[in-house]
């Protein structure tokens, strides 16, 4: 499976959805993922790809990681993949 | 000062999942102390105890919950659902506002931090799960059934070790006595039954490898069970208007610390809580027709209780009857004054004394009536229910029939 496949199958076991209704445009909070969510899915992402996210619940928006919208998780994880594994 | 009575009740233990089951093993007399079975089991030196079987918790619980909820919250949450539900009070509106949840427990989610600890020291995993800690913190059971309940008056919960159940019980029954809260829901649970848990009790050499056999002779140790006891503790008039079913009347407490030893019991300390709870209740010793006893089965607390007994009821002390529930569903640590209770509620409510299973050879020091293996039909208006921690931590309740 891809990272992009992975990454909709774990956001929408989350969110208690079918992966059809997980767009790549769509934010968490559109999903109805709280901040618990929100935790949980960065570690399901971590334990998943093996990788470490960056992310501090108090500055979300101060790592390099944006978790702004589905698509935006995939390009992060890709990153973290390629700078992690190197 | 309002008078206060017990309006609901809930249970999960090792004899049954609700009080129903539950009261019905006492009264058969039903043991419910087995092989143990989890993890590493085998690298154990005790392998027996009061375990909750067949308590399928994914069938009650949904994934987001489940990952909340380490098993001693499980059971909680279970028991205040079935007390709740039995008291048929809603809270909402000023209910909700004073009414609260104080719980005992003493090690909260031990299942939660075995099995973490387990992932990092021996499996060498860098990250766990993120709810570890809302997870295993000690308030987890009773914030869940605030949350579940609606309950946002006074909530917290109290540890001291063995008597937990009871000083976080006396606690909720001050607040409805003193007129803060209408209602409380209250208890306690402990779910300590995983190799880290067992493990660390067996250094202390007190448990047994065979069997709990409080009061008799041949007694050797404890033998630890697990569980959750859930009470809806109301104000009588408020009970009274609204029909609720009364069980029976918790009519005073007393606490009191040995001051002696982090482990031995002291006749001293114990005299004085049951001392002090007949003093709170207005009741003379002689009143009282059934103690249900802490019990454990240790060579020390037995002996010292019944001397403790002795002393404060005089020659009443071999007309009551005292008896240990430990010996059907085992030692519940913080959660074993909530189960316990139930046996009070049964002398009580439905004339039925619960009796001290597994007694075998009398002991010449523990020479009272411990209702030896069969339960018994008996009328009495006041009990007892002992709590002697370690820590020398004492906490004695007082009920009476309504």
């Amino acid at each position: 499976m891809s990272v992009k496949d992975k990454v909709i199958e774990i956001i929408a076991e989350q969110a208690v959805l079918e992966t059809s209704d997980v767009s790549l445009d769509s934010t968490l909070e559109d999903l109805g993922i709280d901040s618990l969510g929100l935790v949980e899915s960065i570690f399901a992402i971590e334990e998943e790809f093996d990788i470490s996210i960056p992310f501090n619940a108090n500055e979300p928006s101060a790592s390099d990681f944006d978790i702004s919208s589905v698509q935006s998780i995939i390009d992060g994880i890709d990153a973290l993949i390629e700078k992690q594994k190197a | 000062m309002h008078r206060v009575v017990i309006t609901g009740a809930g249970t999960v233990n090792a004899l049954g999942h609700d009080v129903p089951s539950t009261l019905a093993a006492m009264r058969e007399g039903r043991c419910g102390i087995g092989p143990l079975d989890f993890q590493d089991v085998d690298r154990l030196s005790i392998q027996i105890g009061g375990q909750v079987r067949g308590f399928e918790a994914e069938g009650r619980y949904n994934r987001q919950q489940m990952s909340l909820y380490d098993r001693f919250t499980q059971f909680t949450l279970a028991a205040a659902k079935e007390a709740i539900g039995q008291s048929g009070l809603t809270f909402s509106g000023a209910l909700a506002a004073k009414s609260g949840v104080i719980l005992g427990t003493a090690g909260g989610g031990v299942n939660t931090w075995d099995q973490n600890y387990r992932l990092v020291y021996e499996e060498g995993k860098n990250r766990v799960h993120p709810f570890v800690v809302p997870k295993l913190m000690n308030n987890a059971a009773a914030a869940h059934v605030s949350m579940e309940y609606n309950l946002k008056g006074p909530s917290f919960t109290v540890a001291t070790a063995c008597a937990s159940s009871n000083h976080a019980m006396a606690q909720a029954f001050q607040m409805v006595r003193s007129g803060m809260a209408p209602a409380m829901v209250t208890g306690g649970s402990e779910s300590m039954l995983c190799f880290g848990g067992v493990k660390a009790w067996e250094g202390l050499r007190v448990m047994s490898k065979d069997a709990c056999r409080p009061f008799s002779a041949n007694r050797n140790g404890m033998v630890q069970g697990e569980g959750a006891g859930i009470f809806v503790f109301e104000e009588y008039e408020h009970a009274r208007a609204r029909g609720a079913e009364i069980f029976c009347e918790v009519a005073g407490f007393a606490m009191s610390s040995d001051a002696t030893d982090i482990v031995m019991p002291s006749k001293n300390g114990a005299s004085r809580a049951m001392e002090g709870a007949l003093a709170d209740a207005r009741v003379n010793a002689d009143q009282v027709g059934y103690i249900n006893a802490h019990g454990t089965g240790t060579a020390a607390n037995d002996k010292t209780e019944c001397a403790a007994v002795a002393d404060v009821f005089g020659p009443h002390a071999d007309k009551l009857m005292i008896s240990s529930t430990k010996s059907m569903h085992g030692h519940l640590i913080g959660g074993t004054g909530a189960v316990e209770l139930l046996a009070c509620i049964m002398a009580l409510r439905d004339g039925v004394i619960a009796p001290t299973i597994g007694y075998e050879e009398p002991d010449p020091e523990c020479a009272l009536d411990v209702v030896p293996n069969e339960a018994r039909d008996a009328k009495v208006d006041v009990v007892l229910s002992n709590a002697f921690a370690f820590g020398g931590m004492n906490a004695v309740l007082a009920l009476r029939r309504v």
